[in-house]
């Protein structure tokens, strides 16, 4: 609850700014309003952005739980997504409710063994995970360009994108959610991302193994006295950390597009790395915090269309100014405590 | 102090709910920018530059944005269409799919799509054979190399840049059958269009390894090229916009793709309501792609080489050159 104070202050310290840009903060607050809640079709766009945030806020939250800073979620997300379209597309003929689960499930491994590869080096060879991640999210991007632009492309446009999946896969006829939103990218991938916030909740906070994870983060000397392996925590912390960035393959290949389309994600990864922190790592605050992200995300393009001056880049501008504020916010906590413990 | 700043505040408050909005005569234009943004020195800029001279010239009202990503960007098409402008611009071919949505549901709005095919009455689709552009300067490279070794650093590496590859490649070799020729790609991620050090690198290691020439079809990442001709005393060659004024001497020739002119004449044919839907085609027969000759180059290209490369194009013109298309590809 702390934490809102901290986003209200970077909020209103953004928009001050746009005052000395000639605009009326006023004005600029009712547009960002407008666009995350203006109409359906606004509502369902600010939501498309939600649900892949959601997986890769819980995607940076778990990490940080278990101490461990995982900047791959981009790369994790990127393999998991060319995962459920070459599956789509190179078996079409499974039949409709396995295929999507099939797709899904293999998304799922991929992104996971993509968390496994920096987990297992850090365990092993102590090499560091955000040098790995940062280094792997390279070899996504590549691997899977080569993928979707050689070996399945899409022969009947130049856009670099893969060919569409099956139609078994797309569960686009039982989509309750894309129904509401017609012509948005939004869908029941959303409901899926509460559901594994609410799960990840649990996890972390009511099991024997999110309790192992806490403690390796909190005090990683003190958990292995305790007989913690610390291994075992590093490595399954960011196999599940890859799941769960894994997770945006269902939103953007299942769920809307039908295909893997280069440069889809705009940096989806790293913006859940703000997601996580605005969060406080809590996996359900990052459903909000993933709302206000992707709102924040879908009113660039409007407040460049609606102003004069303000362009896309601002919103990134208030997303900053908005992580400062909690930061600060957190500052100020510490600061607070430490004092009233010197006391 | 701080009254005058509340009362300052609620009048902006009060003013912020009676938003003002011109109902005049004038054409209202709305420009959708692709990612790269109107400050990426290649297309987007080559587009937002005929449409500013549009906006000065024809006195239309322009609007344009950028795309933050590609689901923006059917929203921004639609949000454009909704406010009933009568003429929206997408740059880019990944605009393609987003406009074929949106352009059914608004039938009374005209648009154009820029790099991109949309069989739809109310859009004209403005295509560019950058192959035949891509060949000419191929052609000169081949024509200008004293190594018998040419280069090409392309940006991302996508169907677009392998268009360009293709044809400069073809047009090398159709001069000197037997020369080299390297390829690299700057990238695979969005960034590649935007890393200069990264292709200085690539343009540093092909003149090492012998080439004197080197075709940079990069976007904002040209200039790395171009910044390592001038330090190894080369040629580099430009690409969509004429850049041979950014490095006097270095620059052979630029490919030009007249992405203004099509913008430019796509609003004017708008406002005097003589606008069509349907595809344009923009080649070298109507100039649409080109070499570009002028005061910064005028000593690179000799005589003999301009006269050869007319020679070529009419020959491409007339069918008897057949470019390489990377998109008919078997």
């Amino acid at each position: 609850m702390k934490r809102l104070i901290g986003l209200f202050v970077g909020l209103f310290i953004a928009l001050l700014i746009t005052f000395f840009a000639g605009e009326n903060p006023f004005h600029i607050f009712s547009i960002l309003i407008k666009s995350a809640f203006g109409s359906m079709y606004d509502l369902g766009l600010t939501l498309s952005y939600t649900t892949p945030l959601i997986f890769c806020g819980l995607s940076v939250a778990v990490s940080f739980h278990a101490g461990l800073f995982n900047v791959g979620a981009e790369g994790q997300l990127t393999m998991a997504a060319i995962t459920a379209a070459a599956v789509g597309i190179l078996f079409p003929q499974v039949p409709f409710p396995f295929a999507p689960i099939l797709a899904f499930t293999a998304a799922l491994f991929v992104g996971g063994f993509w968390g496994f590869i920096p987990g297992w080096l850090r365990a092993v060879r102590g090499s560091h995970e955000v040098i790995i991640t940062i280094m792997l999210n390279f070899i996504a991007a590549g691997t899977a360009n080569w993928l979707a632009l050689k070996v399945i492309p899409n022969l009947n446009s130049q856009n670099p994108e893969t060919a569409m999946v099956s139609n078994n896969y797309l569960f686009k006829d039982y989509d309750l959610i894309a129904r509401i939103f017609p012509d948005t990218p939004a869908n029941a991938s959303f409901g899926v991302a509460i559901f594994i916030a609410v799960l990840m909740w649990i996890i972390i906070w009511k099991t024997t193994f999110g309790f192992e994870l806490r403690a390796m983060g909190a005090n990683s000397e003190a958990a292995q006295r305790a007989g913690i392996s610390k291994n075992k925590i590093l490595v399954l912390s960011m196999i599940i950390s890859g799941m769960l960035a894994g997770g945006v393959a269902l939103s953007e290949v299942l769920g809307s597009a039908g295909q893997y389309r280069v440069g889809f994600s705009p940096d989806y990864g790293f913006i859940g790395i703000a997601v996580a922190l605005l969060a406080n790592n809590n996996p359900i605050g990052v459903i909000f915090a993933a709302f206000l992200m992707g709102a924040l995300h879908k009113g660039a393009a409007d407040l460049d269309m609606e102003t004069t001056t303000i362009t896309r880049d601002f919103s990134r501008i208030i997303q900053a100014f908005i992580i400062l504020g909690v930061a600060g916010q957190a500052y100020w906590e510490h600061l607070r405590t430490s004092r009233i413990r010197k006391n | 102090m701080v009254k005058n700043i509340l009362t300052t505040l609620l009048a902006l408050l009060i003013s912020s709910l009676f938003s003002s909005q011109s109902f005049s005569g004038v054409l209202r234009v709305g420009l959708v920018l692709d990612k790269g943004g109107k400050d990426d020195k290649s297309f987007n800029s080559a587009a937002y530059a005929g449409a500013t001279k549009a906006e000065k010239e024809l006195k239309i009202e322009l609007k344009y944005v950028e795309a933050t990503d590609t689901n923006a960007i059917e929203s921004l098409l639609r949000n454009f269409a909704r406010k009933n402008y009568d003429l929206v611009i997408g740059v880019g071919f990944a605009e393609k799919d987003s406009m074929s949505k949106v352009a059914p549901q608004f039938p009374n709005v005209k648009f154009a799509i820029i790099d991109g095919e949309v069989s739809k009455p109310n859009v004209r689709s403005l295509m560019f054979a950058e192959h035949e552009g891509a060949f000419i300067v191929g052609a000169l490279a081949a024509m200008a190399t004293k190594t018998e070794h040419v280069g090409f650093v392309g940006g991302m590496d996508i169907p677009l840049i392998r268009r360009f590859s293709m044809g400069y490649s073809a047009g090398a070799k159709y001069i000197k059958p037997k020369i080299n020729v390297s390829e690299n790609y700057v990238g695979v991620t969005g960034e590649a269009w935007n890393n200069p050090a990264k292709s200085k690198e690539l343009a540093i290691t092909q003149y090492g390894n012998g080439a004197d020439v080197i075709f940079v079809a990069a976007g904002a990442s040209n200039t790395g090229v171009f910044d390592a001709a001038e330090d190894k005393k080369k040629l580099a060659i430009g690409c969509d916009s004429n850049q041979n004024w950014i490095k006097p001497g270095f620059i052979l020739t630029s490919m030009f793709k007249a992405v203004d002119v099509a913008v430019f004449d796509t609003i004017k044919d708008a406002q005097q309501n003589k606008f069509t839907g349907g595809l344009v085609q923009f080649g070298l027969k109507n100039l649409g792609v080109n070499y570009t000759s002028d005061k910064y180059n005028e000593k690179l290209l000799t005589a003999e080489m301009r006269t050869k490369i007319e020679e070529i194009k009419k020959k491409i013109i007339l069918g008897q050159i057949q470019v390489p298309d990377y998109f008919k590809r078997k």
